[in-house]
């Protein structure tokens, strides 16, 4: 055990990822505990707090698969939303996962170990949530199926391949199918090492076939590291294609304030920046609920703010590129539709989002602030707040006011919509809280790869090296 | 028919495992193993240990083969649906676009590329790990959680094989893998899971 004082001033020669001095079997015990303990009050509290506000926005669901979408704001000419803004906003945030997995494996980010498993969960569940957005979006969701997905049919009718929004449908469900099998591949031995550790004989058959009988037999890691290694090389590709194809949405149309270039670099950015901002809100709150502080260290939430800062002044950048580009242009449209979204009928938004994404995080210049866990919290919450303006800035100013002022009009949300984004809220939460409950939120397999490793010295009972 | 032996209850002999408590002298272990007379031997480890397929002398894994063949049979496979979908069986004249818009269909042939190359992936980590793994038990519980081990199987009896097996002693082999640093040292038995 190191818990032998060290220096102060003595700093480590090789960064540490897991504190406290942990070994292998109390990395197990510290990440299998949550799993195996009745849930705390406050789990408790905040599941039924989840479920009241999915119950909210799937009655208002059922309600508008009943009436039809006119029970929402959308009407000519904002015929996109809160529904595409939500969509826009969860897929956005299904990107940090597959970043830290894929993108930090293949640059071989060794702190990504503690984080990566919690951040690959919240990908899948955002990327769900984003999926009921946009199918329910669609109205007739019972049709959708056969409006989105290319089926063989006597009609011979296929979707029309040269649409973005078929591409879309490509690209998001190629992005969920490939997340979850990367994901349920890193779990694989870590299911093992919580079956192993089961009491009770239901939950350990329920394990074992979880597992796939997982013996942590090296032929078999030898596979796995390839497959995993595979696996990233593809999702790197795949995560920075998903949103760019989700821009395509916009840029392909001739809508002023769509049709531009720089989207799918701005939006990946984008996605980046508010999927890091999403991971530091939920794992402030789980590190904390499920005491995993020394596998999510302060360095790790540092690391993370400082991805935020980066991104949230690339996202600034292409801001003020859209502007002088709308300028340069010499489209007399162009130039209106970026006047108007800064000082039309939807300023706030504008500037609620400017605010949240590029001034706020500019605090993350000082040390301090980038190690207080309070003030992280509410930046990153900040940040989600501002990465929904952002979606809705771009598709509803750009759509208010087009080429035709005959042909003007606004948006605002009903209560309807409002309802629907809350419990979708919900209905991620429910899934992130059962995932903290029933998976182990830490990679304890990568952890103890990378931590501090025991030695031949220790086994002959030599001290071990702090 | 019957067999002519009848099945005894008692579980058939895996090998001998010896425990190591550090990855280190597990390296050192393994290719000490390698280099013995025991050729049939495994690792168990609660995480990948680098080095270790080296120790091992196991040959690289043949997956990204089976990666690429699918991750093109979907470049491929994506190409040929959406021209003839837009060419052949109902052209339409889109946007003035000609019927084969290549550039058009280029997300969805690199989507179906990855989507098709990734479940590949998958199901032939899954076939070559001969998961998922129902009819044997794992040896010990603290090889997933903080131990390392190296099995020394006993030899595969072939009936058929007009030569016997060699003997197998596991006195000798637990003495093996105690001289190359195991701490701990016992029989194994082929178990099913449930």
């Amino acid at each position: 055990m190191a818990t032998t004082a060290k220096n102060e001033l003595e700093k480590p020669l090789v960064p540490v990822y897991v504190t406290g001095g942990r070994t292998f079997a109390e990395v197990s015990e510290d990440v299998s505990r949550p799993l195996e303990t009745f849930p705390t009050a406050t789990w408790w509290v905040c599941f039924i707090i989840a479920t009241l506000a999915f119950a909210v926005g799937a009655t208002l669901l059922l309600q508008t698969f009943k009436q039809g979408v006119g029970l929402w704001g959308l009407n000519q000419p904002v015929g996109w939303g809160d529904d595409v803004t939500t969509f826009v906003f969860w897929v956005g945030i299904g990107h940090a996962g597959t970043l830290i997995s894929a993108i930090l494996f293949l640059f071989r980010q060794k702190w990504r170990t503690g984080i990566n498993r919690s951040a690959e969960a919240m990908t899948i569940f955002a990327v769900m949530t984003a999926g009921v957005a946009i199918m329910t979006h669609t109205g007739r969701v019972w049709l959708a199926a056969f409006w989105l997905f290319p089926y063989p049919n006597q009609r011979q009718l296929w979707p029309n391949f040269r649409s973005p929004l078929e591409w879309d449908v490509f690209a998001v469900s190629t992005y969920f199918t490939i997340s979850l099998i990367f994901w349920y591949t890193g779990l694989i031995p870590d299911i093992a090492t919580v079956r192993d550790r089961a009491k009770n004989k239901i939950r350990k058959v329920a394990l074992t076939i979880a597992s796939l009988g997982w013996r942590g037999s090296n032929k078999n890691w030898l596979h796995y590291e390839q497959a995993y290694l595979i696996f990233a090389g593809l999702s790197t590709p795949l995560v920075l294609s998903v949103h760019s194809v989700v821009s395509f949405d916009f840029a392909v149309s001739q809508v002023p304030g769509w049709h531009t270039t720089i989207f799918p670099p701005y939006f990946v950015a984008g996605a980046i920046f508010s999927g890091f901002a999403m991971v530091v809100t939920l794992l402030v709150m789980a590190r904390e609920a499920f005491n995993l502080k020394h596998y999510i260290t302060m360095d790790h939430l540092e690391l993370m703010n400082k991805i935020i800062m980066t991104t949230g002044m690339l996202v600034g950048y292409a801001y003020a590129v859209e502007f002088f580009i709308a300028w340069y242009s010499g489209s007399a449209f162009e130039k209106f539709t970026f006047i108007n979204r800064a000082f039309g009928p939807y300023w706030w938004a504008y500037w609620i989002m400017v605010s949240c994404n590029v001034f706020v995080p500019q605090l993350f210049w000082i040390k301090k602030f980038r190690r207080s866990i309070p003030l992280m919290f509410v930046v990153s919450l900040y940040v989600n707040i501002g990465m929904y303006f952002e979606r809705f800035v771009i598709i509803v100013t750009s759509l208010h006011r087009d080429f035709l002022p005959s042909s003007w009009g606004t948006y605002v949300p009903t209560a309807v919509e409002w309802g629907i984004f809350t419990g979708l809220m919900g209905f991620f939460f429910i899934f992130f809280l059962l995932f903290c409950r029933f998976l182990p939120a830490i990679a304890m397999g990568e952890v103890k790869s990378v931590m501090d490793q025991p030695t031949k010295k220790d086994a002959k009972g030599g001290a071990h090296h702090a | 028919m019957h067999s002519p032996q009848k099945q005894t209850d008692a579980p058939k002999l895996a090998g001998v495992l010896g425990f190591f408590e550090d990855p280190e002298t597990l390296i050192e272990a393994t290719t000490k193993v390698r280099d013995s007379e025991y050729k049939d031997f495994d690792c168990f480890t609660p995480f990948a240990v680098h080095g270790l397929e080296h120790a091992q002398g196991l040959k690289r894994s043949p997956i990204p083969f089976v990666t690429g063949a699918f991750a093109f049979s979907g470049t491929i496979l994506a190409f040929l649906w959406q021209y003839n979908a837009s060419a052949t069986w109902w052209p339409h004249i889109i946007g003035g676009k000609p019927f084969n818009s290549l550039p058009a269909f280029v997300p969805i042939m690199f989507e179906l590329s990855v989507l098709l190359g990734g479940i590949a992936t998958f199901l032939s980590m899954v076939f070559f790990n001969r998961l998922p793994n129902f009819s044997k038990r794992a040896f010990d519980p603290s090889l997933t959680n903080n131990r390392f081990a190296i099995i020394i199987e006993s030899p595969v009896v072939d009936e058929h094989d007009d030569e016997p097996a060699p003997a197998f002693s596991t006195e000798k082999a637990e003495q093996f893998l105690k001289s190359v640093g195991a701490t701990e040292t016992r029989k194994v038995y082929q178990e099913g899971w449930f």
